[in-house]
This record gives C-alpha cells, structure tokens and sequence, in this order.
C-alpha cells in the first residue's frame, strides 16, 4: 500500500505512523523510564562523581557494560507483574510462604527506610550550596511529594514523574561546559581495560557501580507500578522497550556525571556529590551549580520512588486498597505509610547529632541482605509455568539472569563486607 | 462514645487487630504455591545459607564493635 502512494503522502503516512507509536508508547511507557532514572539516585550520583574524579573517563566502559545487566534484570518485573497481577512482596508471600514473605517485606522497608534517609541527605546538601536551611528542603520536598500523590490518579503521579527524569538532561550541558577531549573520552573511556592495574580500591569502585545500578527497591517498585498501571501481557514488548530505554538513558547520565568529574575533578578524592558540586564552582560556578541541581534532582527521584515502593509493598501484603488512582478516604493506610516514613525520614536527617554516615554505609550492609533474595526469587518466580505460562524465562534468559544474579550477588556481598570491614580488602 | 474508651483499652484493641491481621496473612500464605522442584529447594537451602553467613558476620562485627569500647571503626 505504501509504495502505491507519492512520495509525499507516503511519508506522511509515514510521520502519522510513527506519532502514533509515540503517542501509544506514552501512553503505556512509565515504570521502566522512571525506575532506571530514578536508579541515579543520590548514592548513584556520588558514586559517578566519586569515580569521575578517581579515574577520569576511564571506567566508563565499565558503566557501559552495566546496560544489559540492568535491563535483563528490571525486564523480569515487567513479565512478572503484567501476568499475575501481583507486586514483588505479595508474588514473594504467594509464591515462598510466609518466613520468605515476611523476611523480603521487613527487610525492604528496613532498607527503603535507610535509603530514603540518604536521598534525603543529598537533598538538603544540594540545596545547602544554595543557603537554603535542611528544615525548607525537607519541608518542600514533603509537601511536593505529597502533591503529587494526592491528587488521585496514576497517569497523573507518572507524568509529573516523568518530569523530574527529563531534568537529567541537565548534565548535558554541564558535560558540554567542561570542554571534555573527545579523542581522550573515546580513547580512554570506550575501550574496556584496568586503569592502572587491579587494585583493591579499583575493585571498591566496581563494586559500588554495580551496587548502585540494581538496587533492592527498584525491583519492587517496577513490578508494583506495573500492577498499578495496570498493564496486561499485550503491553509487555511497550513494558521492555521502556525499560531498554531507561537502561540508556541511566547509563547515559551515569556518562556525563563521570565525564563532568573526569574533566575538572581527576586525581581528586571525592566522598559525596555536594562536595564534588562545590569543588567544581572552584572551576566553574556553572558546572557546579548544575551538579547541584542534579543532584537535588537525583534524591527526589529516588525518594518518590523508594517510599512508594514500601507502601506499594505493605499494601499488598496486609490486603489494604493501595492504588495511586484511590483517593486518600478509600486508602487511609497506605497513604498514612507513605506519609510516616517520608516525615520519620526527614526528621532522621533533621536530628542533632544523627550518625548519617553510619546510616549511608549500613544501607550498603542491609541491601545486600535483601538484593540476593529478590533476585534469585525473580528468577524462580518467571520460571513458574503456571502462573507464568508462555510468558516464562526462555532456556537463553535462564543463563543470562542467573550468570549476571550470580555476579551481581557475589560483588554486592564482597561491597557489603568491605564496608563492614574496610581493611580487609587493603 | 470513643471518648469513653480509655486510651489503653484502645492501644490494646488497635494492636490486637493488627496482630490478628498477621495471624490471617500467615494462615493465607502457610503454604508455598510455586512448585517445589529440585532447583527451588536448592536455591531456597543457598540462600537460607548465605543469610546465615550473613547474620555470623554481623555478629561477628557487633561483638568486635563490643570488645572495641563501642567504636564502630567503619
């Protein structure tokens, strides 16, 4: 039919086409473009940043490779929950039993709670720069998150979500500012080698690149939001392309943060992100402004997603209505979830004296309590073939998920000891 | 007629309900629905194993944070 038309009319046929595949992607794309940007979250922020001004460019291959591990991860939530109907803790408790629900459900919101303490502490840091007070930032973020739930609907919550990801651009020009040597960043950064020989700090930065590219809550989040949109196994292939499209854009982000540290940073030990933002004014007070605001951006998106995470979870598990689309009087206990863990998150890092340290390194210690779990449970729940019938991990998936699970496992748990035991790897 | 209640009397019915609630899921979730396979229970006895191993390293940690005068050192 299209080679009948003119020229013109078929390449409007064309154009027509394709905004209409836009338009439908929109329409059912979300959780896997939210999910993975919202992965840099502020832990992920410094993470870059720290290894940008540690190594230059050249562990970004290594970010690079972390692409297919991420995708071939979240995509399992996506079949998961568009074919039960049921997020990770309720398919867990189905599934396992109730020791294995109980111990994946208490031990998430352990760590979602830990981990939206640190996405609070990026938050207040990064607008600390700008001489905005802890208490306003807490406050605001507070009541915009609260916005943006009670209004009552998911589309809605999604979209003002998608919102904030688009700010992530804003390490583009950022990354265009620091005048990067394009043949250094091609050179050094897209050819996989060890810089400078295997060391254990080399191996500490690996480590914490993999931690926070899969994170615990990410897996809850993804298939609860799914189960929330409620998408249906025809929507699965728009379920994968958007997060094939979140894995891009994640490590794409986690590029430009490196390739901003890398330039004016190298050499440099950097411990969090905020300093790396006020390093970098030292150089250049627009670079560093926008890793600021990036990163104010960055625990946003993590904390918006992670306390949904836990509500979602404890929704599901205790039967209380928690949907995005019910209104505050037709879910009072997950709406009142979300709201004691945001203030008792925000009054953590308000308090005199709080060990915040302490807390950003034991969230490392616990998740890894929590990631082998969902993980190999992911596995064993999309091999099911009665739940899951065709839609089931193929033979090839199999090894491909359990080799990256495997790896994933054994690096995180080595992450976790060496920041229980920091010596031990010296 | 809330207001009659003493306070105590209605901690103590609120947490009841609460507990009777985990009793429910419990009873609802007592069994495991996915098919028990060989490969299942083997992942299930590795990962009961791995949290042990964790839970000794915790321990382990916390008794030398004890010995240590309370000094986290990490």
């Amino acid at each position: 039919m299209e080679q009948r038309l003119g020229f013109f009319p078929n390449l409007f046929y064309k154009y027509r086409r394709f905004v209409k595949f836009i338009k439908l992607y929109l329409l059912l794309a979300g959780p896997g473009l939210i999910v993975m940007l919202a992965d840099n979250d502020a832990g992920g922020i410094t993470t870059y940043a720290a290894t940008g001004a540690k190594y230059g460019y050249e562990l970004i291959w290594f970010l690079v490779f972390l692409l297919p591990v991420a995708y071939y991860v979240q995509e399992m939530t996506v079949r998961l929950g568009a074919v039960t109907k049921r997020g990770h803790a309720e398919a867990i408790f189905y599934a396992f039993g109730s020791f294995w629900g109980w111990f994946s459900l208490l031990d998430l919101i352990l760590v979602d709670f830990l981990t939206l303490i640190t996405e609070f502490i990026g938050m207040t840091a990064a607008l600390h720069i700008f001489g905005i007070p802890p208490v306003i930032t807490i406050c605001a973020v507070i009541l915009v998150m609260g916005a943006m739930i009670l209004q009552g609907r998911y589309w809605t919550w999604e979209k003002i979500a998608f919102l904030f990801c688009a700010l992530n651009v804003i390490y583009i020009p950022a990354a265009v500012m620091v005048h990067p040597s394009i043949d250094a960043l091609i050179g050094q950064g897209f050819i996989p080698h060890i810089p400078s020989g295997p060391t254990s700090e080399l191996f500490f930065f690996l480590m914490a690149n993999i931690g926070t590219t899969i994170a615990p809550w990410m897996i809850f989040f993804q298939q609860s939001a799914v189960v929330d949109k409620g998408m249906k196994e025809k929507d699965i292939v728009w379920g994968q392309m958007d997060t094939l499209l979140g894995s891009f854009f994640t490590v794409l982000v986690a590029v430009f943060v490196i390739v901003v540290t890398g330039t004016l940073l190298k050499g440099q030990n950097i411990e969090s992100a905020a300093q790396a933002s006020i390093e970098l004014m030292k150089v250049d007070q627009y670079v560093g402004t926008l890793l600021a605001i990036g990163l104010f951006n960055a625990g946003f998106l993590g904390a918006i997603c992670i306390s949904l995470a836990s509500s979602w979870a404890f929704g599901e598990v205790f039967g209380w209505a928690h949907s995005l689309n019910q209104r505050i009087k037709e879910a009072p206990w997950f709406y009142a979830f979300y709201f004691l863990t945001l203030i008792a998150a925000g009054t953590v890092v308000l308090l005199p004296g709080a060990p915040l340290v302490l807390i950003t390194l034991f969230v490392q210690v616990i998740a890894v309590t929590l990631l082998p779990s969902a993980l190999v449970f992911l596995i064993l729940l999309l091999n099911d073939e009665e739940s899951m019938g065709k839609y089931k991990n193929t033979r090839t998936q199999n090894i491909i998920t359990w080799l990256i699970v495997i790896a994933i496992i054994i690096l995180s748990t080595l992450y976790g000891i060496s920041a229980l035991f920091p010596d031990l790897f010296k | 007629m809330d207001e009659k209640i003493p306070l105590h009397k209605r901690i103590a019915d609120f947490t009841e309900r609460r507990f009777a609630r985990i009793t429910e899921i419990n009873k609802k979730y007592a069994t495991p629905q996915i098919k028990m396979t060989p490969q299942v229970k083997l992942a299930l006895l590795i990962l009961r194993l791995y949290l042990l191993f964790l839970v000794v390293v915790l321990a382990y940690k916390f008794t030398t944070i004890v010995a240590g005068g309370g000094k986290i050192g990490i």
